[in-house]
């Protein structure tokens, strides 16, 4: 074991949770809808940052479970601490990202959400058509709906042009600004 | 008439045209003129949030001021995602005056934070619902699971939505809509939510279980107010099916579609056409 305080106290600082404070009584893993899917529960990331083991922290920072957390936010109502897991969700998601620790097998999920933000990066809003290509040149995954979206265009539920706002500039800055 | 403002977000603008639709029809019916706030972006959704927190804050941040510069004092957001993250991200630059000046300067934008953000049951239990009683022409007689989702009750210590884990307040709706609310147990479990594309497998089986359980304690429809779980429940029913091995036909309406229909307005107003599950009721009345 490798003690690190380091990884855990900027957790703290960024999240403002006190991991100490978790008791292990598995409540938010009980209630989490995903946790079968999870190579670990919510009550299970909670215990590997109370050891401050830094091969722990690392092995979160590769897991499955960052990214099948859905943030429905189950876990911090039924936690008798009220400690906000879903924070430490997203900071350990923008960790891995950063650092580029995404677990292979969640690599679909995370496509996804990088062409949302490329989709509303330039024009403001999301752009549906966009979106999914965007996400099948990403992942390769072509064939997929491709019944569905004729189906929905004729529902009237696929605009085929994108709504560009007036402010794509200041969008583009906001992005460009917070980028690290 | 009262005038409001309002942001649709991006879903009410595509895949979710017919909530926009019937929101819009709903507040006419009622007098109620929403004005769409100028210029808005994507609030991030999702997306923004898991990947970069201060993009998400921003993000939700611009719109906020948006509709302060354009004088707006109230704004009805219809989808519970937009809903959670335009109320989060004021609560959170409202506690941390440090974060609300990073934000804003950001966002180029001055932000002040005291905006009233309605969902759309605010807005009916707000201005319409003493009035909706005596509006209601066809009472909508059938058994209803009300389905809550995630995003319009949790967090609960910032959105204070009536009981955490047996809401009430689409039910009382609803029953003053002329309809039967059934007690269920998957009012506030999640449908899978985003990952809709990119883990289809999972969605089909957590709004599997929550569709299931309302037909098997006999609603004739789900109510929703969400167009993440609306679209979840609908448009991948073939999904939902195959994992149920079984095939529940039950539709999926949003709330605002329900009490339009209740309050006399035509199907194709409220565009239950657009639904992939089709609205259809044994008994029609």
């Amino acid at each position: 074991m490798i003690a690190n305080q380091k990884s855990i106290l900027e957790l703290q600082q960024h999240t403002g949770v006190n991991v100490n404070r978790c008791y292990q009584c598995g409540k938010c893993s009980a209630g989490c809808q995903l946790a079968d899917e999870m190579d670990f529960p919510p009550s299970m990331v909670m215990h590997m940052l109370q050891t401050r083991d830094e091969e722990l922290f690392q092995q979160l920072l590769n897991s499955k479970t960052i990214w099948l957390c859905v943030s429905c936010q189950n876990c911090i109502e039924r936690c008798p601490m009220s400690i906000d897991i879903p924070q430490i969700m997203d900071y350990l998601r923008e960790k891995s990202a950063g650092e580029h620790k995404i677990n292979h097998q969640s690599r679909d999920i995370v496509a996804f959400h990088r062409a949302f933000l490329d989709s509303i990066k330039y024009t403001g809003r999301l752009y549906e058509i966009g979106l999914i290509a965007g996400y099948k040149t990403r992942t390769f995954h072509l064939t997929q709906d491709v019944k569905l979206a004729p189906k929905m265009y004729a529902k009237g539920k696929l605009p085929l042009v994108p709504e560009m706002i007036k402010g794509t500039r200041n969008i583009k800055g906001i992005f460009s600004r917070t980028k690290h | 008439m009262k005038k409001l403002g309002f942001y649709p977000g991006c879903s009410l603008k595509g895949s979710s045209s017919e909530y926009a639709q019937s929101v819009l029809a709903v507040a006419k019916a009622f007098d109620l003129e929403l004005t769409e706030i100028n210029d808005w972006n994507c609030c991030g959704a999702t997306a923004a949030h898991n990947m970069n927190k201060e993009l998400a804050l921003s993000l939700s941040a611009r719109i906020l001021a948006l509709a302060e510069k354009q004088g707006m004092t109230e704004v009805v957001v219809p989808c519970a995602a937009c809903y959670n993250r335009l109320t989060v991200t004021q609560h959170e630059l409202n506690k941390d005056e440090a974060l609300k000046q990073r934000v804003s300067d950001i966002i180029e934008m001055p932000i002040s934070g005291n905006l009233q953000i309605l969902n759309v049951m605010q807005l009916i239990d707000k201005y319409v619902a003493d009035r909706l009683e005596e509006k209601v022409t066809t009472p909508f007689g059938h058994k209803v699971a009300c389905y809550y989702g995630c995003l319009l009750v949790r967090p609960h210590n910032i959105l204070q939505f009536d009981r955490l884990e047996d809401p009430q307040s689409m039910d009382i709706l609803m029953k003053r809509s002329g309809a039967e609310p059934i007690a269920w147990g998957f009012k506030t479990e999640c449908c899978g939510a985003g990952f809709s594309v990119s883990r289809t497998d999972v969605v089909a089986k957590l709004s599997g279980n929550i569709v299931k359980d309302a037909a098997d304690r006999g609603a004739e429809a789900i109510i929703v107010a969400c167009p993440m779980c609306q679209s979840n429940l609908d448009m991948r029913r073939p999904q939902i099916n195959e994992y149920l091995k079984q095939k529940i036909d039950i539709p999926v309406l949003y709330i605002t579609q329900a009490i339009g229909l209740a309050v006399g307005l035509s199907p194709k107003e409220v565009g239950l056409q657009k639904h992939f599950v089709p609205v259809e009721f044994s008994e029609q009345h």
